[in-house]
């Protein structure tokens, strides 16, 4: 059964690829990748990887899709084609392809028990996890705890891309182009004439950031932790975006005090860090942080997993905000 | 009980897949934008429904029914409020909802 689901979901991920290679209006493109990103969740989750799929059903359906769509209003919907036939460019691609493919002749086949990664350090992760950490969600104890400093720099790695976002694109221009929409008589009348969609929208935002919250603080024992948990809020932040413009909604939040939250949760995952390195245990050692080190460790878990969702929460909305207040320069 | 259960389960959710099918080939095969978003939101709602529902009898007084039955609030919720943005907007383009001949796709 789990075979015949696999070979289906396989299929339809290569027939999706073709789409996407042999259409060339960028929207339709668009839509096709986030079909791609949830097939791959349901693959991943048809091979029991529940946190994987949930990240990947949240970020590359989710925000990606939304985020594309905001980079093609400010750009073309039609793909340009290419001035001549890149042959050179085929060939690369397939001789790297062919080389990957002869690669993954020495990897051992998918739930290998003998594969030298279930005789590492897994072992100990799976047996010890419950007596060293105390999160029934073993994924969440990997993550957060024994691989604390792993996760460091992932939550890093998203705040200088969202740095890096805004230092390119920036806000320049913001003023000038809400002045312009404003003297061109485009407010938020496009949308606003969507009455049922604002109600259901208003209903909605509500439950998002809920879902979220429960997502950010039940990771210790499902699914889920701090990245699904940021990116589900930023997404109930873009839909009330989508719905009643970037000035409502910059005035909920405003760029420069995201900015601030996405540093502040950086700080706090390695403020967490230096103070176990000051009460005398090693960095991001959670077990010093009180008398009992289960409770240490649940203490610890609790401040990263907010750390990480307060950056991934920021970011993601910083850079939506920065793509979407491009859109007007144009013209 | 059990029987009667398993029996109405099966009917709910090959109800849902006929309409599952009868929608994607909907989408094909109808002639106009509306009529092909009909197709599109009879397989949003319909199917959707009658398998979230033939899967709640089958799991009986569970966590996993009440899980269902959210997701089962949100379709009925949200995938109108999709067909009808999309009609909307369409009709504010300029289709027009008539009967006519295939159109371009």
């Amino acid at each position: 059964m789990e075979l015949i689901i696999d070979i289906t979901l396989l299929t339809f991920l290569g027939l999706t690829a073709l789409a996407i290679n042999r259409i060339d209006k960028l929207f339709c493109i668009i839509m096709l990748s986030g079909i791609y990103s949830l097939l791959c969740a349901s693959l991943f989750v048809s091979m029991d990887a529940v946190d994987v799929a949930f990240t990947e059903a949240a970020v590359g359906t989710g925000i990606a899709t939304v985020l594309l769509l905001s980079t093609i209003g400010a750009t073309d919907t039609q793909q340009r084609s290419a001035p001549q036939r890149p042959l050179f460019a085929l060939l690369v691609v397939c001789a790297t392809g062919a080389i990957l493919v002869y690669g993954t002749m020495d990897m051992p086949a998918f739930g290998d028990p003998d594969a030298p990664i279930h005789h590492h350090v897994a072992p100990r992760y799976l047996e010890m996890s419950q007596q060293e950490v105390g999160s029934d969600n073993i994924v969440t104890s990997i993550l957060s705890s024994y691989r604390g400093f792993d996760t460091l720099g992932e939550t890093v790695v998203i705040f200088t891309a969202g740095l890096s976002v805004v230092g390119l694109i920036g806000f320049r221009g913001m003023q000038k182009f809400g002045d312009r929409q404003r003297a061109a008589g485009i407010t938020q009348d496009d949308m606003g004439k969507h009455l049922v969609l604002r109600i259901v929208i208003k209903m909605f935002i509500p439950l998002i950031l809920l879902f979220a919250l429960y997502v950010q603080f039940h990771g210790d024992f499902g699914p889920g932790g701090g990245f699904q948990a940021g990116v589900i809020f930023a997404s109930g932040f873009i839909f009330y975006t989508l719905m009643f413009g970037l000035d409502a909604a910059m005035r909920v939040v405003s760029p420069r005090t995201l900015s601030y939250i996405a540093a502040l949760g950086v700080l706090t995952y390695g403020g967490v860090g230096i103070t176990t390195l000051l009460m005398g245990g090693n960095f991001l050692d959670y077990n010093v942080l009180r008398p009992d080190p289960l409770q240490g460790q649940h203490l610890g878990i609790f401040l990263i997993e907010l750390g990480v969702g307060t950056t991934v929460f920021s970011i993601m909305v910083l850079i939506f905000f920065a793509f979407s207040s491009r859109k007007g320069l144009r013209q | 009980m059990e029987t009667f259960l398993v029996l109405a389960s099966t009917l709910c959710i090959s109800m849902g897949v006929f309409l599952g099918i009868t929608g994607a080939i909907g989408i094909f095969r109808m002639p106009n934008f509306f009529a092909r978003l009909h197709a599109a939101s009879v397989t949003d709602s319909g199917c959707a429904f009658m398998l979230l529902f033939g899967l709640m009898l089958q799991s009986g007084f569970t966590l996993a029914t009440i899980k269902l039955c959210f997701i089962l609030l949100f379709f009925l919720i949200s995938s109108p409020t999709a067909a009808h943005a999309l009609a909307k907007t369409a009709l504010s383009c300029g289709a027009q909802p008539t009967s006519s001949p295939r159109e371009e796709r």
